[in-house]
């Protein structure tokens, strides 16, 4: 049974205070951390091998080092901004621990030289906004945040701001742009954001999920945190299950931890003995998996080598009895929505999905339409200013790969499915 | 490249409270009407059409009046597939004889079809304004409408 590192003080009771998260090994790495310099903060986190856990698995101390290191303004931006269908993840952590991810932004804030920490928490996390807050005023009346942390004539400040309901704000420069009081709308990328970030100073961004290991790389090593997970892949994993299964819920795991023994042996396996159909594996943007790949270890490159991706880590399971083309319309449904309508592929295109999709599941689907789909799909996939195109693309595409006789069937008037 | 402090002397660092000026403008205004827009404006040192484009990108910001008690239902896809979603939707409409979209006679409650609270390990999930509710049963969901509404 793996041990918990990220979600070890979850359960306690009022484990979002600062006393509970003092009492349990809180703020212990960031007086070590100050006493290093930021050179060997960078160092460590490349070493750890530590990748972002907000879906592009992108090296950390890399993203570090690529901050400039003259003495010019520079930002931490914390992207609380979770909205992935299927993910849970940072809700949990920011509201089970808040300290733990702020302990992290404040050593991350030191190893490159930011003096201020945004935090774009997602509009409908109200509780997670209350609890950001007071532990941020916790934390400063304690003398971690502020001036001269610790006595360490490093300062730094934090604040808290809002998002308002735009799933594209979970965007590194959409979220930059919204933080500046303009639209959610992405950026054209270089620049990124650690050269021309928060109103083009460098700004460093990290998912929350990456800032909470970063206390723990610090006081127990990079060559300890190598030893969890694989090769490429190191470190735990916060997983969020939901779906067809018996235990819903988030469970910490190494990374590389099989697919099938977190759906089996944590989440309790798929109810009313039904057979496993598919399964999501890191959130709504990232093709299925089917049934035959169920045993695929959840780390970046295994999931890579079979066409899916690990993303956010958010598996959706689905049973014998789903209908695929159901799952591929709610999905399309929400990207499409969720489309800022900058550039015209995801916006007209993504819109086209959902009526074709419509169509086909309520029985009015014209032979021909699949290939639209297919036309449609290549269209968009690649060809988007920002990934939300090819996230929309995903399950459209993966469902017609691998369960393309479902939509025929659905051409044909009926549904492979049992309802 | 800027030098250490110069963002914080200038209009841009106000700036990044646009969108929490925004949600208390809605607060005192009730939905973000013309003079709420110019307040915020004002406020900030921006134009009025600067402040109208971003709030009108963002799905929480209210251009339209809407009931006291907004209700979101997700109709995410893991909620959908845990199977109580729609039930859980059919039962607010007949409960408010309100479709999805409108609001109550009364302007007491709106209801909404949203995608994702990010509570989908206990769906069904709603949201009431700033309250989350989780694994909900129609018995809980009838004594929160009654809490509220008086129904």
């Amino acid at each position: 049974m793996f041990e918990p590192i990220l979600l070890r003080r979850a359960d306690l009771p009022r484990s979002e205070t600062i006393d509970v998260y003092l009492a349990n090994g809180g703020y212990q790495a960031l007086p070590k951390a100050l006493a290093a310099s930021p050179e060997d903060l960078i160092d460590l986190v490349k070493r750890s091998k530590l990748r972002g856990r907000g879906g592009a698995g992108f090296p950390s101390g890399l993203k570090w080092g690529f901050m400039p290191k003259e003495d010019v303004t520079k930002f931490l931006a914390v992207n609380t901004d979770e909205g992935e269908p299927g993910t849970f993840k940072d809700r949990k952590l920011i509201e089970e621990d808040p300290h733990q991810v702020i302990e992290g932004a404040i050593i991350a804030s030191y190893a490159v030289g930011a003096r201020h920490v945004f935090v774009y928490i997602r509009g409908e996390f109200f509780l997670g906004v209350k609890r950001w807050n007071k532990a941020i005023n916790d934390a400063y009346a304690h003398g971690y945040l502020g001036e001269d942390i610790l006595g360490s004539g490093y300062s730094l400040d934090m604040t808290v701001h809002r998002g308002a309901g735009a799933y594209i704000c979970g965007e590194e420069t959409a979220m930059l742009n919204s933080l500046e009081g303009k639209r959610g709308e992405p950026r054209l990328k270089p620049p990124y954001p650690a050269q021309a970030g928060y109103h083009q100073a460098p700004t460093l961004v990290h998912n929350v999920e990456t800032l909470a290991n970063i206390p723990h790389i610090v006081l127990h090593g990079a060559e300890w945190y190598r030893s969890i997970g694989t090769e490429n892949s190191t470190g735990p994993k916060v997983f969020c299950v939901s779906g067809h299964v018996y235990r819903r819920g988030v469970y910490e795991l190494p990374l590389g931890t099989p697919l099938s023994t977190i759906i089996y042996d944590y989440a309790g396996g798929v109810p009313g003995g039904k057979k496993l159909k598919a399964v999501i594996p890191g959130g709504a943007s990232t093709p299925f998996v089917t049934a035959g790949d169920v045993d695929v270890p959840m780390d970046f490159e295994s999931l890579d080598a079979i066409g899916s991706a690990l993303g956010t880590g958010a598996i959706v399971v689905m049973d014998e009895d789903t209908c695929m083309v159901d799952v591929a319309l709610r999905a399309a449904r929400f990207f499409a929505h969720e489309s800022c309508g900058k550039c015209t592929p995801c916006r007209v295109g993504g819109r086209r999905i959902v009526d074709l999709l419509e169509g086909i599941t309520e029985g009015r689907g014209q032979a021909g339409e699949l290939d639209k789909l297919y036309s449609l799909c290549d269209g968009i996939a690649g060809k988007t200013f920002c990934p939300m195109g090819d996230a929309m693309v995903a399950p459209v595409q993966s469902s017609l790969d691998l369960f393309v006789v479902e939509y025929e069937r659905h051409l044909d008037g009926g549904c492979a499915a049992a309802h | 490249m800027m030098k250490p402090g110069q963002l914080a002397s200038t209009d841009l660092m106000e700036r990044a409270r646009l969108l929490t000026a925004l949600y208390v403008a809605q607060e005192q205004y009730g939905h973000l009407t013309d003079e709420a827009i110019e307040r915020v404006a004002e406020r900030l040192h921006m134009a009025p059409g600067k402040v109208y484009e971003t709030a009108t990108f963002y799905s929480m910001y209210r251009m339209e009046p809407m009931g006291r008690y907004v209700i979101q239902v997700c109709e995410g896809l893991s909620c959908h597939l845990a199977g109580g979603a729609e039930r859980l939707l059919d039962h607010l409409v007949e409960k408010l004889s309100i479709q999805p979209g409108a609001t109550t006679e009364d302007g007491v409650f709106s209801l909404v079809a949203v995608e994702c609270l990010a509570a989908c390990d206990a769906s069904p999930a709603m949201r009431v304004n700033d309250t989350l509710y989780t694994d909900l049963t129609f018995d809980e969901v009838d004594s929160i409408l009654d809490r509220l509404g008086g129904r």
